[in-house]
């Protein structure tokens, strides 16, 4: 039985420490710029920042791996070549692409980087990732959130590659990497800029009633009662009235978040290599804590003994949490 | 700058935090200036965060304590200061909460997203500058609430402890209800 490893989010500096202080076996982060899907203002890492981190977590022997997930441009691609130059340049133990030119670059000009493909693009059959390892060298899958455990089961045993699977955080079952929602509201995209639902495009209206609305840009993408739990501003969570139900509709997906913590054992005897949690837009509290959490739930399983896990709910999006596709593809 | 109304449920009904004495402005705004020069010495980098928001005012509101606090991240010229609940001042984004809930942001043992979620944090008017001003705070080294504390010496640490006790207890009985 492999020991999978805890890949856990960071979105500033401080994160970082406090998710190697908790346990991570890696933590995963990006640049203050588009080549990272998490490009929001007042977060990320600048090189300097990195380089100090990269020796933080190494000293501790826990990797650093950095997100370049995605897609250059035309015209724009000097950005990802010296995002991958510096990644190369401070030691990181990883880059999570989802752009085969980023991915090609990477490979011709540091062959001894490791890739990681990101889930951001979308590879889930065993051709397509296939293709992926013989052409570009890459050393681990990170798994769209749409397939079941025994789909996961069956793909280890056909690719040539490890997997990653996320287990924590944000749960979103668009086709990843290719969703145009938040550009279609706000004229940034979420695959080439970085940036879904900006926060300069986000307002939260309060009436008397403490009803509050939630405006992305020019929209008003839900409404919430006074006793209701929010969720994110992003488009894809949004509730709206369309003719085939009565009242506000959440169309597309639910405020909610994808917590596996039940199902680790089984994951871990399909052959995932990796665990990942969501999260380098959340504070370090929530880093601090979730990363905790299952640290405890895997060693404690790989001991032989019951999973312990905490109680995350209070973390999760609109304080819902589910299984998703883990689980079952009758899940919305 | 928004005029949102600010009754709210993040103020829980509450009548109003006992702790806090109802200490004058004259004698309070002079520690909380002390208090924000000291973090911003010890902490130059977190200014880079909140880039042109850092020109910005900032209430912040404490629900449950009569006051209110302003505040300028600005590291050429800093302002932090405790206001008059009526008429509050020109802001560019205001963040409501409890105290304690605050607090316990301030100490990194909360998340201020899940704050949102359980819409006991509520955020009007820049977005924005409010996520930037939220990721420069959560960047700093020490937890702001124990850096404050050190500064007065053993009665700050053991009124820190005694806000921990109060607002652990506050949630435990959140989650019960």
């Amino acid at each position: 039985m492999i020991k999978p490893e805890l890949i856990c989010p960071a979105g500033t500096p401080a994160a970082l420490r406090s998710a190697v202080d908790a346990g991570a076996d890696a933590v995963y982060c990006g640049f203050q710029n588009a080549t990272n899907a998490r490009n929001f203002t007042g977060l990320n890492f600048t090189v300097p920042e990195l380089e100090k981190s990269v020796a933080y977590a190494h000293e501790r022997g826990t990797k650093v791996l950095i997100t370049l997930n995605t897609f250059p441009p035309a015209g724009k691609f000097d950005l990802w070549k010296e995002a991958v130059d510096n990644c190369a340049r401070l030691g990181v133990d990883a880059i999570i692409v989802a752009d085969i030119a980023v991915a090609h670059y990477a490979k011709t000009h540091h062959p001894d980087l490791r890739i990681h493909l990101s889930v951001q693009a979308a590879a889930s059959s065993p051709e397509a990732i296939t293709y992926y390892v013989k052409e570009f060298g890459v050393k681990r899958i990170v798994l769209p959130r749409i397939m079941t455990v025994s789909e996961i089961r069956g793909l280890v045993e056909e690719i040539p590659c490890e997997v990653e699977t996320f287990i924590f955080g944000n749960h979103g079952l668009m086709v990843e990497g290719r969703c145009s929602l938040t550009n279609y509201a706000t004229g940034l995209s979420t695959n080439m800029d970085g940036a879904c639902s900006p926060a300069a495009c986000v307002k939260y209206e309060r009436d008397e009633q403490d009803n509050m609305s939630t405006k992305l840009c020019d929209y008003t993408i839900d409404r919430f009662g006074p006793d209701e739990t929010a969720g994110y501003p992003t488009i894809c969570k949004g509730r709206y009235k369309c003719d085939a139900r009565d009242g506000g509709y959440y169309a597309f997906e639910e405020p909610i978040s994808l917590n596996a913590s039940d199902m680790l054992p089984e994951l871990i005897n399909a052959g995932v290599h990796a665990f990942k949690i969501e999260g380098r837009q959340r504070s370090r509290a929530y880093v601090k804590k979730v990363v905790a959490a299952f640290r405890e739930a895997v060693d404690s399983i790989m001991a032989g003994d019951e999973p312990k896990l905490a109680d995350l709910v209070a973390l999760t999006e609109g304080q819902k949490q589910t299984e998703g596709a883990l689980k079952t593809k009758k899940w919305r | 700058m928004t005029t949102a109304p600010h009754s709210s449920r993040a103020a829980g009904g509450s009548g109003g935090f006992p702790f806090l004495p109802p200490l004058p402005l004259f004698l309070l705004n002079p520690i909380l200036k002390r208090v924000v020069h000291k973090i911003a010495a010890d902490n130059p980098d977190m200014f880079d965060r909140l880039g042109q928001h850092r020109h910005a005012y900032f209430l912040i509101d404490p629900v449950d304590v009569p006051l209110m606090l302003y505040l300028r991240p600005d590291p050429e010229a800093l302002d932090f200061r405790a206001i008059n609940r009526r008429n509050p001042p020109p802001h560019i984004a205001r963040i409501s909460g409890k105290f304690l809930d605050l607090l316990t942001l301030m100490d990194t043992e909360q998340d201020g997203d899940a704050l949102f979620f359980s819409r006991d944090l509520i955020v009007t008017g820049d977005t924005e500058a409010v996520v930037c001003l939220r990721n420069a705070l959560d960047d700093v080294e020490d937890p702001i609430a124990e850096s404050v504390a050190d500064m007065f010496g053993a009665p700050g640490r053991m009124a820190l402890n005694t806000l921990r006790r109060m607002a652990e207890n506050a949630q435990k009985r959140k989650e019960a209800k």
